[in-house]
């Protein structure tokens, strides 16, 4: 037995391998969008051949981060904002992992930001997905960084004062090769994307709309919702930088005027990945570090030999 | 004060090659056979501003930077700030000459750049040499350097100086240049040296030099290396080959360090947008099966709390190291203190554990980084190296055999696929990687890509599958087992004794220290012996978990314990009381947090005062006593 042969096993996935059998139903409220997610996951990791035993879903912290008890992957529930950086060391670690990071708009949008441009600036080659409903939910009912301006909450009684954050430009502008929107009413469109942005080789940013029922009433339902890829009234470019943006642009401003527009925004192919980056420079070995602790042939340098001479 | 030692200070400008010029100084007199010490001084500046480098030279071993200093070579600062003017900062040209009189010793020997450097703006100079019995030397060594056409060559040309009046001989220094210097500019480093030698001893009758440099002999290969190449050397040899960070002075030692050497063994180093970051790709490099560290200094730790706790409850390895500089807050950037070691020992939320190792030479830097390594893979913690900008940036000779060491790349308990299969799993095919009953508290780890292995990480409080769970009894069992882990730490490390021992054993008194003042403290004990006074001395390097029984052993067997640190509120003295509950009667601290570290002479002094003569006022230090609970 190799060391690693979960990964790249060829073969037939039921998509109820990836249900666990502790909690197999997810106890987000009825009706919540984040259910949508976790479909479009199941359907999407059978579809782009990838076992529950070669994927690593890290998340962050919020009802989004249960989607780690709810899929049955390896998993990494790291902490609130912190999925990104333990996610894109794993897959520098690994590269044969299938490395998925989701959280919500709090964790990735507010509290995770830093980390959030930065990793999409340095485009490794993961999946990130932002569950994004305008909310704080699992701390009841907060103010999040995508609530729009005049949000009323019991931490902004008068309404919120604040623009919110542009989510799908903010990734375009620190470096997402791949950036899209979909929504949980949109289950089709959502499965597609998810296997687009899997299968993306750099970093794909999709930022997920997902209701809450719950906290968020007036929220609109993403309903009716227009793929712009698809709409005759959209024309743009997703290969182009500068189309996009303008198109990412309308997205934006018109989802808090009651439209919600969505698909794929910006496609970047030929952005070579961080790992190739590092490898040009010569920073980033060919195979996967992870294996070598498993070879009993390697010989391991050691200092003696190789760096204490300049001390002499 | 000894005269069988050479004690060489050169000052000038931060940005004009001081650090390069001391270090080639000093493997030069490595290489001739004797031990050094260096320690340095410097501003937190990119250029101009008053610092400098000390090399203490003698054939015993050499354990500190030593009392004071015997010779200054005093160089311009190319880069001072508007020296006419009165500022805050005073006329900063004269600063190299003017800021180091005061510790030159009686009978020493000042060299100054009179190209550079005016003595007549030194108030009552003249008088001061004489009292002191200083020999002056004023020398144009800038002129001499730019008639050989490179201005910025006059550090060579000061060392030249030094080699002649010292009665040194050049091979080595010339050896050392055409090992270190890139071809186009060695031919007229080469010159100036000789010129400068050649003409100081023309002009001033060297034959019996004031201050000579005594001569040794080493009986194995030497290396002249700092704390911070030491610990990096050990994390290679223990198979480290992921580093992540942020620069921040001065840990951005390791993170150098490391980073230029991870390509050439096929590993990773990242530096990333900040603290939070850097140790959480450490946990996320670790968790997928590489060896990973990461690290800083105070301000940059406090922002890695959040990944430690999540490391400590995922039973991920990780090492962090922390190069403790003078805080609070930005504190004192380029300054030694050890004020951080609360901090590091309890920083993150809850019960938290974790290891933490301070050692206080540079062979144990590299020991106890191996060491660090060890612990958290075996017991699957994290581990914390505690150090500071003096044991980090301070540079000793090492004899070479202490590197000739096997590897370590082991994971620990990791457990292969086949392994694996025979583990217990929950009924839907999850692994038990945080199992209830198993021995030392350490259960097993799989990887994720493993067949069979998968299971969840969180930072949420989990059942043996990973799966969150807050049922008292788990809750019980879980903590329990990790707490567990500490005792078998504890276990493990006692049969290494890292601790460092000095002076008699059945001594009347005994000294208490931590970290990086452990060779300065056993300098203090071999002269407070040697003028009749019985004490011996204990350097602890397990912060965490403590030597209670150790510690507890050396303070029943001795009538007083003065305990030294660099700290303002005796953090160390705090935490050796925590962890014996009394003999708070018996102890009594000797501090210092002005920036410098501990000199020899000051423990001396102040130990005589505080002990021997029981009133603690060692007048002229600038060290703070603070007295026993029952006085």
């Amino acid at each position: 037995m190799s060391t690693f042969s979960a990964i790249g096993e060829e073969r037939e996935i039921d998509r109820d391998e990836y249900t666990p059998g502790v909690e197999p139903q997810p106890t987000w409220c009825p009706g919540c969008g984040d259910f949508s997610v976790l479909k479009a996951l199941k359907q999407a990791l059978p579809e782009v051949g990838r076992t529950p035993e070669e994927t690593l879903l890290c998340t962050g912290i919020g009802c989004s981060g249960k989607l780690n008890s709810y899929l049955d992957t390896y998993g990494f529930h790291t902490i609130h904002g912190r999925s990104l950086p333990v996610a894109r060391a794993a897959k520098l670690a690994n590269p044969d992992l299938e490395v998925i990071a989701a959280g919500g708009d709090g964790d990735g949008y507010g509290i995770g930001g830093n980390h959030f441009i930065h990793t999409a600036r340095e485009n490794h080659d993961m999946t990130y997905i932002v569950f994004n409903n305008e909310i704080f939910g699992l701390t009841k009912g907060q103010t999040s960084p995508t609530s729009p301006k005049g949000h009323k909450s019991k931490t902004q009684p008068s309404g919120s004062a604040k623009e919110p954050i542009k989510p799908l430009s903010m990734s375009l502008n620190a470096g997402a090769s791949y950036v899209a929107r979909t929504a949980a009413v949109n289950p089709n469109q959502a499965k597609e994307i998810i296997i687009e942005a899997i299968e993306h080789d750099g970093f794909a940013h999709v930022d997920f709309l997902t209701q809450c029922p719950t906290w968020n009433k007036d929220a609109r339902q993403y309903v009716p919702y227009i793929d712009v890829n698809e709409s005759d009234d959209y024309e743009f470019d997703k290969t182009d930088r500068v189309e996009a943006q303008e198109m990412m642009r309308e997205t934006e401003e018109s989802l808090y005027e009651g439209e919600v527009l969505t698909g794929r925004f910006y496609v970047d192919e030929d952005r070579p990945s961080y790992t190739e980056e590092k490898q040009a420079i010569g920073e980033m070995p060919d195979e996967p570090l992870a294996e070598r602790y498993w070879d009993d042939e390697y010989e391991w340098e050691r200092s003696h030999d190789m760096f204490l001479d300049k001390h002499a | 004060m000894t005269d069988d030692e050479l004690i060489w200070r050169i000052s000038g400008g931060s940005g004009d090659g001081i650090a390069s010029t001391s270090q080639n100084f000093a493997k030069a007199l490595m290489r001739s056979g004797l031990n050094v010490f260096t320690h340095r001084h410097y501003p937190s500046r990119i250029r101009g501003g008053h610092t400098y480098t000390e090399v203490r030279a003698s054939a015993d071993p050499v354990e500190s930077r030593g009392d004071g200093y015997n010779f200054l070579l005093a160089l311009g600062d190319s880069f001072a700030r508007n020296p006419q003017e009165e500022a805050v900062y005073g006329n900063e040209e004269i600063k190299p000459l003017s800021e180091n009189l005061d510790e030159l010793r009686e009978g020493g020997i000042i060299v100054y750049d009179e190209g550079l450097l005016d003595a007549s703006e030194i108030p009552n100079f003249e008088e001061r040499a004489e009292e002191n019995d200083w020999h002056v030397y004023p020398l144009d060594l800038r002129g001499l350097a730019r008639d050989q056409g490179r201005e910025v060559m006059r550090n060579t040309a000061g060392v030249g100086a030094t080699c002649a009046l010292t009665g040194m001989d050049l091979d080595h220094v010339q050896d050392l240049m055409r090992d270190a210097m890139p071809e186009k500019i060695l031919e007229p480093n080469l010159e100036i040296l000789q010129i400068a030698y050649d003409q100081v001893r023309e002009e001033y009758d060297v034959d019996a030099p004031d201050v000579s440099v005594p001569t040794g002999e080493h009986d194995e290969q030497q290396l002249l290396m700092s704390g911070s190449d030491a610990i990096s050397y050990g994390a290679i040899d223990e198979g480290c080959r992921f580093i992540a960070g942020y620069p921040m002075t001065p840990w951005t030692e390791v993170f150098t360090i490391m980073t230029k050497n991870l390509p050439k063994l096929g590993g990773i180093s990242e530096q990333v947008e900040d603290e939070i970051a850097a140790a959480a790709l450490a946990v996320g490099a670790s968790h997928a099966g590489v060896k990973a560290m990461s690290g800083s200094s105070g301000g940059g730790f406090a922002l890695m709390s959040e990944p430690l706790g999540l490391a400590e409850m995922t039973e991920t390895p990780i090492v962090l190291v922390e190069a403790m500089r003078a805080g609070p807050s930005t504190g004192m950037p380029t300054k030694p203190e050890q004020s951080d070691l609360e901090h590091v020992l309890y920083t993150s939320q809850g019960d938290s554990q974790r290891v933490v190792l301070a050692p206080g030479t540079v062979e144990e830097a590299y020991e106890q980084s191996r060491l660090a390594f060890r612990l958290a893979y075996e017991y699957q913690i994290p581990s914390i190296l505690l150090y500071d900008q003096k044991l980090g940036g301070e540079m000793t000779n090492v004899p070479k055999r202490h590197f000739d060491r096997e590897p370590n790349p082991t994971l620990g308990k990791t457990l292969s696929e086949d392994a694996l299969a025979d583990e217990p799993h929950s009924a839907d095919g999850k692994f038990h990687r945080f199992q209830h009953d198993v021995g030392d508290g350490v259960s097993p780890r799989s990887i994720p890509g493993q067949k069979g292995g998968r299971f969840l990480a969180t930072g949420n409080e989990h059942d043996p599958t990973g799966h969150i769970a807050e049922s008292p009894d788990n809750r019980v069992a879980q903590i329990d087992r990790r707490t567990e882990k500490l005792e078998a730490i504890r276990a493990d490390l006692d049969t290494e004794d890292t601790g460092s021992y000095a002076g008699p054993e059945d001594a009347q008194y005994g000294i208490l220290t931590f970290g990086s003042q452990q060779g300065t403290v056993e300098e203090a004990v071999g002269r407070l012996n040697d003028a009749g006074v019985s004490v011996k001395s204990y350097g602890v390097s397990d912060m965490a978990p403590f030597p209670t029984e150790q510690v507890a052993a050396f303070v029943e067997s001795v009538d007083e314990v003065l305990v030294v640190e660099m700290t303002a509120s005796g953090q160390f003295r705090g935490l050796v009381q925590k962890n014996l509950g009394r003999y708070g009667e018996k102890l009594s601290s000797l501090l210092k947090y002005n920036g410098n570290p501990f000199e020899p002479a000051e423990i001396v002094d102040g130990f005589e005062a505080a002990v021997v003569e029981g009133d603690g006022d060692a007048s002229g230090h600038q060290t703070t006593f603070v007295p026993a609970a029952g006085d």
